[in-house]
């Protein structure tokens, strides 16, 4: 490991690492800077330009995501030039768009809320002018609104670096530059899959989950840590629960490996299974014909009775297992265990081998 | 035998326009066939090179290119030496020459004529940089809307290339190096050094943060140098000739010549190559010839869109990079627009923002929104709808944008609007306070007024408006009513006596 | 051309002024159309076809055609110059196809200059 170098923010002399930038040695330092566009895991673009600070000797303001510390680095995060600026650059974003808190749901979980209430600002000195984007609900998954976009790029680089499926860039210059598929078509007309990684990644209400819409707010979703039912991987994610009901699935980048948070479109848009009134949430035993609801002991006694009938009658040869992708690995290990071990058959596949 | 006419025939030398020049970039102007590279090199072409691969170091180069005190030519005028100081230093076997034809100031047209008139020089001064820097390709970026200064490149890489000037081996020296034109679309932005090796990558023209710098990590993350056409094109010259007579020109920090791309409100458009430190009352008066019509000089806009304009009282500046900057404009490329008496200064501050706001990129907030909303004040102010308090928020906004936008587009954005601001604060608050545009211009300021001395009650004015708002009583003076008034003058026009005026 | 070395920039450079150099047994005039961008927006391509009509039609074998860049005076464009073995260049300045007509016939033929169309004579300094 190189050396560490001392620096100064806010008069206090810190050491951080060479490779660091300003915005991480400040908050491995518990100096907050306020952020925007800066998104883990991707590029540091400086694109918002929300976390200025003056370094001494500087020409301009710089973007603390992306400068690198330098040794005897003089850094003020907390100037009048820099809350200036920070001020003008979010009532430049609030007025530039339809940020109306009352009907979003992002209310309370907005990173430019958040930023306009720890900058204090009443209302921005701009006229607000919604660009007037049709709003996009054009499939069942995702709504993109587009009048609430501040342009942070996190979904481009989302989709770009993080699931690579470069589906998602810039179009158009000035102040009518947006975000989008190519050919400014909308998602279900593109290329997109559906991993929903550009939802998690959008700071504001301009990508959200269609499915959660009016569902509860940030603040009533209780976020339970589970594995994804859909294969093998074993995808770590938090099911977004509202009164004992799934609202939405999202990822969640500490949990790490195997998905280190990011999900495909089954583990994030098909959990609504769980709750539908088809579903069997009890086992039925076929009676006179009839499928009945029968209690767990019944139905795993008749189970074992008949396997071990058949066992006993024609070997245990005649019997063969087959398993669902869409138990974990953890189950299919139980269920090979079970069959060669207690039916005592090698006669045991999967379907993820079709 | 002197012939009888042509005695009343100027000589160049006692035409003002050329007599002021000194060409060193141009100086192949009107001379040399583009398309032939026997007449480059008639005319010293590619003995710069031959010098700077025989008998120079590439320490040497940088060394003669530093002492010359040649600045950037593309707008911020960084030491050209030094830059290339920066790259050969820059630990890596592949780097990249890369030059910066991606000429996109309104009212610019220095790099066009130079790779139009002299392609040649440019690639010189190309080989010249890679030989000092260590690089064995490079690219030059030039604006698709330039069609015959492409044809002419290609020409002259091709016979370069024919003769062993580029590619292997270059005049048997051993050196490689060889180049390709890469063609952009369209996007002003892509002057910016960034945004252009990232349109070269093949991905969005956008600017990116710096560090890393071009001289460390640049095109496909490679060290490169990155200059414009108009250094390019001196660097050869600087070579053969000698950093000290190079530096024999111009003013302490500015050597040398620049190209300036003349236009607007002058009797001479055109190309001028001027000493750094000529007034510019010489360039405006001398080589300009004044202003058409016997109107005022107003301003000059020095430096495009990221420029800023420079009032009558500083005709007698000297144009360098310091003295230029002090006046709060920039040298820029070297695009130099007249303006007269007629043009409102507010008017030509909202259309340089209007381009700049065109042209952002939309990538960083400040440069994007701050814009459009300097662009909103401005029109505001242009339509009568301006308010107290406007002129200081566009200052603050100005010094915010500046300090704090990603890129050179955004922090020199602004500067228009401070450089009018700081001379002719009189005209923005006269369009504010008294809902009156000085000259005249603003179409929503005008205000059509009947002169009741000469006016006859012939009834013609009455007849031609389109909206009624000419009317009076027959053979009585007419009036018009500035509420119903759409300013369309046809009133004006149609008034046989002159009787009606704009105020 | 075959690859070069240094020394050849010396020949070539000896061969283009000799061979370029106007004399009794031709070239005895040569006659250079500007052609930049701004030449050519303000029309110098008929400026151009116009001369080699005249050329043609005159049957003449030693003019010398050849184009360059800007002159700089982009606004006294077309710019053509006309240089006559033992006289000063001529620059003629807002040049169209008639001019051209006329100062082929009158100036390059006959040798009289055509005052009216002339921008300067000689050349410009360069160092």
């Amino acid at each position: 490991m190189e050396e560490k170098i001392r620096i100064t923010i806010d008069g206090r002399e810190v050491t951080a690492n060479p490779e660091q930038t300003i915005l991480e040695a400040a908050r491995e330092n518990g100096i907050f800077i306020p952020t925007l566009c800066q998104y883990a895991d991707t590029t540091n673009v400086g694109a918002c330009r929300v976390c200025v600070v003056e370094v001494e000797k500087a020409r301009t303001l710089v973007a603390s995501c992306c400068m690198p510390v330098s040794a005897g680095m003089v850094v003020r995060t907390d100037t009048k030039a820099v809350r200036d600026a920070q001020r003008m650059i979010v009532e430049l974003l609030w007025a530039s768009g339809d940020h109306n808190c009352l009907v979003c749901e992002k209310n309370g979980n907005c990173e430019l809320q958040d930023l306009v209430y720890w900058l204090g600002i009443e209302k921005p000195r701009f006229p607000i002018e919604s660009p007037g984007y049709e709003i996009e609900k054009t499939n069942s998954m995702i709504v993109r609104d587009l009048n609430k976009c501040v342009l942070c790029g996190r979904c481009v680089r989302a989709c770009n670096e993080i699931q690579v499926n470069e589906v998602l860039d810039f179009s158009l210059r000035g102040s009518r530059a947006k975000v989008g598929p190519a050919f400014d078509s909308d998602y279900i007309a593109s290329e997109c899959y559906f991993c929903g990684e550009c939802v998690d990644a959008c700071p504001v209400g301009a990508i959200t989950f269609a499915q959660a819409r009016f569902g509860g707010r940030p603040w009533e979703l209780e976020k339970v840590r589970t594995t994804c039912t859909y294969c093998g991987v074993g995808c770590q994610l938090d099911l977004n629960i509202n009164k004992g009901k799934i609202v939405k699935v999202t990822g969640n980048r500490d949990y790490g490996p195997p998905n280190q948070g990011s999900l495909c479109i089954k583990g994030r848009f098909a959990m609504d299974f769980v709750q539908h009134p088809d579903r069997l949430q009890r086992p039925l035993i076929r009676k006179n014909g009839e499928l009945t609801e029968a209690t767990w002991e019944e139905a795993y006694d008749l189970i074992a009775r008949n396997l071990s009938a058949i066992k006993e009658e024609h070997g245990p040869d005649s019997i063969a297992g087959f398993a669902s992708a869409r138990c974990t690995n953890e189950e299919n290990y139980l269920f090979q265990k079970f069959m060669r071990a207690v039916i005592g058959t090698n006669n045991v596949d999967h379907c993820a081998r079709l | 035998m002197e012939e009888p006419m042509i005695g009343s025939i100027p000589t160049m030398q006692e035409i003002p326009f050329f007599a002021h020049q000194k060409l060193r970039v141009l100086r192949n102007r009107g001379i040399i066939d583009p398309g032939k590279i026997e007449e480059y090199i008639a005319r010293d072409g590619y003995l710069g090179l031959a010098k700077a691969l025989t008998e120079m170091t590439p320490a040497e180069i940088i060394k003669e290119v530093t002492a010359s005190g040649l600045r950037g030519r593309g707008g911020a005028g960084f030491p050209t030496g030094l830059k290339w100081q920066f790259c050969s230093q820059s630990k890596g076997d592949v780097k990249y020459v890369l030059c910066n034809a991606d000429e996109g100031d309104p009212g610019a047209f220095m790099d066009r004529s130079v790779l139009e008139a002299d392609p040649h020089a440019v690639l010189e001064g190309m080989v010249i940089a890679a030989r000092a820097i260590g690089a064995h390709y490079g690219y030059i970026y030039c604006r698709a809307e330039y069609p015959l200064a492409i044809h002419q490149l290609n020409i002259a890489i091709a016979q370069a290339r024919e003769c062993g000037l580029l590619g292997k081996d270059i005049l048997g020296t051993g050196f490689d190096f060889d180049l390709e034109i890469y063609q952009g679309a369209g996007a002003f932005v892509c002057g910016e050094e960034t945004a252009l090796m990232t349109s070269i990558e093949g991905k969005r023209g956008m600017p990116r943060p710096r560090p890393p710098f071009p001289a460390v990590a640049g095109l496909w993350g490679k060290p490169s140098v990155l200059n414009n056409v108009e250094t390019f094109a001196s660097v050869a010259q600087i070579v053969l000739k000698g950093a000290a007579w190079y530096a024999s020109v111009g003013t302490e920090k500015s050597k040398g010549t620049k190209v300036f791309a003349l236009t607007g409100d002058v009797n001479n458009v055109g190309l001028v190559e001027v000493p750094m430190g000529t007034t510019l009352r010489t360039i405006v008066y001398e080589i300009g010839g004044g202003i058409p019509g016997g109107k005022k000089f107003k301003a000059a806009q020095l430096g495009g869109p990221s420029g800023g304009c420079i009032p009558a009282e500083h005709l007698d500046a000297s144009v360098d990079y310091e003295k230029v900057a002090e006046l709060g404009a920039i040298m820029g490329s070297g695009g130099l627009i007249v303006m007269n008496e007629d043009k409102c200064i507010v008017d030509i501050a909202r259309f340089f923002i209007d381009f700049c706001q065109d042209e952002s990129c939309g990538k960083c907030t400040p440069c994007r929104e701050g814009t459009k909303r300097m662009l909103q004040i401005l029109t505001g102010i242009t339509e009568g709808k301006g308010r107290e308090g406007d002129i200081e928020l566009l200052q603050e906004m100005a010094v915010i944008i500046k300090n704090s936008s990603l890129c050179g587009l955004g922090q020199t954005a602004p500067n228009p609007i401070l450089s009018t601001i700081r001379y002719f604060r009189d005209e923005y608050e006269a369009h504010i306070r008294e809902g009156r545009c000085p000259a005249g211009v603003c179409t929503a300021l005008k205000r059509y007024t009947v002169d009741a001395e000469k006016c006859t009650g012939c009834g013609v004015c009455a007849k031609v408006c389109p909206t009624k708002a000419a009317k009076g009583e027959k053979k009585q003076p007419h009036e018009i009513d500035q509420a119903t008034c759409i300013k369309c003058g046809v009133c004006m026009e149609k008034c046989k006596f002159e009787a009606i005026f704009v105020n | 051309m075959a690859k070069l070395t240094k020394e050849d920039l010396k020949k070539i450079k000896d061969k283009v002024l000799a061979k370029s150099a106007l004399k009794e047994e031709g070239p005895r005039a040569r006659v250079t159309v500007h052609m930049g961008t701004c030449g050519i927006a303000s029309g110098a391509k008929e400026v151009m076809s116009a001369l080699m009509a005249e050329i043609a039609d005159a049957g003449i074998r030693d003019v010398a055609v050849t184009t360059s860049g800007c002159m700089g005076m982009c606004s006294r464009e077309p710019l053509v110059t006309v240089e006559c073995l033992g006289r000063e260049p001529i620059k003629y300045e807002r040049m169209d196809a008639a001019k051209m007509k006329r100062v082929f016939q009158e100036h390059v033929l006959k040798g009289e200059i055509q005052t009216p169309f002339a921008l300067a004579r000689g050349e410009e300094s360069s160092e």
